[in-house]
């Protein structure tokens, strides 16, 4: 199955374009296009090694390709040298897999940490890390460390962290991996907040198909402060770059190549046993 | 069998330019900005004042053990004034900046290659450069700094300590005077001598703190790994301390012959 092109002519916020990235063990991308438009989350699937943290990794800039390119907001990052990649990456939030906290600093330092990097007035970062912990409702917890919090609450200081700065994109790699049912829910809504209050364009790598559907079939009500299921409508009216609803869009890695891309009906309809794995 | 010392060799090849690399960055990023002040503060704190007590404490046995042990072959000659001289001599030139050099290896360049190789495996390193951080200027020009301004420090108080050793141990095992054990100690240093004790440590700071960066920072294989590394970062410190001490010497030597 080949990947639809856009519709339109809407600017990619992500672009790949014949990636491919190998180590010594071999090739683990191996021609991967795709492109992601503003305020789509594009939610990438695939089993354990075929490259779906990599591929946030090269849209971070964290990781060159060894082949194709690599756009992200407009500019070409495959090329970019080192000093330039550094700037580049204030623009993009990453939420890691297990949070990836500084340990050595406490929730508020941690959350503060890009805003004392850009040198901010204290009173203003101050208040940034308070709303983001607030957003997180986590603000009680600026004076622990790390180590004192379960694995849920780092996950949102993590996501507290990145949304301090305000970044117009955001790259979540298996933000609910290894956490309770519930404490993934908590995740979901987090990252459907980050989406239609802040209007963020995301990719999110999962194991967890229903993460996924979670992302297509809700939306966050923004007057009522609670998750509100999309109407059907929204999401068949709404064609790619058009529509100021949330779009989620699909994506399978099989064996370093995109196997499928498209929407999430696209997917639950499909009869391929393949994909089914994923279904089931 | 060759082509397995081949690829033994490239491998070590390619190590020792990667930590040559990561080494004349670290000193490169001090032309310019940013600067992480607390940071460098931190570290030197941590280097110097942490190794402090150690370094004190391993100085004033030895200088105590080297009265002992010269002392009982300048009694043979009855020449057991000359102990001062020998025990300055050898304590600023050779035992004072190696010494410390060594401790400080085994406690910092471990402690750095732990903390950093943690960081790493739990993505804190990747987080940092996701964050627009620079994990050389962050990470590795601090420590680096910190060892190259420390270690001079250090073993200006090791040798200060090592002589009061020698002077207890003079005072108290070869009767000898106080006065003149000092008299004769600081006679017998001249600016080579000097020269030679503090340059030393200076190489020796870079050493321990590259080597412990550049050993966290390629730390492979968990937690596991992380443990390999901190011991490997104290055994390659050491290693390379002691070797370098052999050109070091002979440099100082050279250049004390042509100048002073």
């Amino acid at each position: 199955m080949t990947p639809d092109p856009p519709q339109n002519g809407t600017a990619a916020v992500v672009a790949f374009t014949n990636v491919k990235i190998g180590f010594e063990e071999g090739d683990v991308l191996r021609g991967v296009s795709f492109e992601v438009l503003p305020r789509e989350t594009l939610v990438l699937l695939g089993e354990t090694g075929t490259g779906k943290t990599l591929t946030l990794k090269l849209a971070a800039g964290l990781l060159r390709p060894t082949q194709g390119r690599v756009e992200v907001l407009g500019q070409e990052i495959s090329s970019m040298r080192e000093r330039e990649l550094l700037t580049y990456r204030r623009q993009v939030g990453f939420v890691f897999q297990e949070g990836a906290l500084f340990d050595s600093m406490t929730v508020a330092e941690n959350v503060a940490y890009r805003l004392r990097e850009d040198r901010l007035e204290e009173d203003e970062i101050e208040s940034r890390v308070q709303e983001s912990l607030r957003f997180v409702e986590l603000e009680h917890t600026g004076d622990m460390l790390p180590s004192e919090l379960s694995g849920g609450m780092r996950r949102r200081v993590s996501i507290a962290r990145t949304l301090a700065t305000r970044p117009p994109i955001v790259l979540y790699d298996s933000p609910t991996a290894g956490l309770d049912p519930v404490t993934a829910q908590t995740i979901i809504t987090l990252i459907l907040q980050l989406r239609d209050v802040f209007g963020v364009t995301a990719v999110m790598a999962t194991h967890r198909l229903q993460d996924g559907f979670g992302l297509a079939r809700f939306r966050f009500d923004a007057e009522s402060k609670r998750v509100v299921r999309l109407e059907p409508n929204d999401a068949k009216a709404s064609s790619r770059g058009e529509s100021d609803e949330p779009i989620t869009r699909f994506m399978v890695y099989r064996d370093g190549r995109v196997y499928f891309e498209g929407t999430p009906e696209e997917l639950a309809e499909s009869k391929d046993p393949y994909l089914q794995k994923f279904l089931v | 069998m060759g082509e397995v010392l081949t690829d033994a060799f490239k491998q070590l090849l390619a190590n020792i330019q990667d930590y040559s690399v990561m080494s004349g960055r670290a000193l490169a990023n001090l032309a310019t900005g940013p600067r992480y002040f607390q940071d460098i503060l931190d570290q030197m704190d941590d280097i110097g004042v942490g190794s402090l007590p150690i370094v004190l404490m391993a100085g004033f046995f030895i200088g105590a053990v080297m009265v002992l042990q010269t002392g009982s072959q300048f009694t043979r000659f009855g020449q057991t004034a000359l102990t001062g001289d020998v025990v300055a001599i050898a304590l600023v030139r050779e035992l004072g900046p190696t010494l410390t050099g060594i401790l400080v290896a085994g406690r910092s360049a471990s402690g750095i290659a732990s903390e950093l190789g943690s960081m790493l495996v739990t993505e804190q390193v990747d987080a940092m450069r996701a964050m627009g951080t620079d994990p050389s200027r962050k990470l590795v020009t601090p420590r680096v700094l910190a060892g190259i301004l420390m270690l001079p420090l250090l073993t200006a108080l090791n040798d200060f300590i090592g002589l009061l050793g020698g002077c207890v141990a003079s005072v108290f095992s070869l009767r000898l005077n106080a006065v003149e054990f000092w008299t004769r100690a600081i006679n017998a240093l001249d600016f080579a001598d000097i020269m030679q004790g503090m340059m030393k440590p200076i190489v020796y700071g870079f050493i321990l703190a590259t080597v412990g960066c550049y050993k966290g920072l390629t730390v492979r294989g968990g937690t596991q790994g992380v443990g390999r590394a901190t011991t490997q970062a104290v055994v390659v410190a050491s290693v390379m301390i002691i070797g370098a001490d052999l050109f070091l010497t002979k440099l100082a030597l050279y250049l004390g012959d042509k100048i002073f």
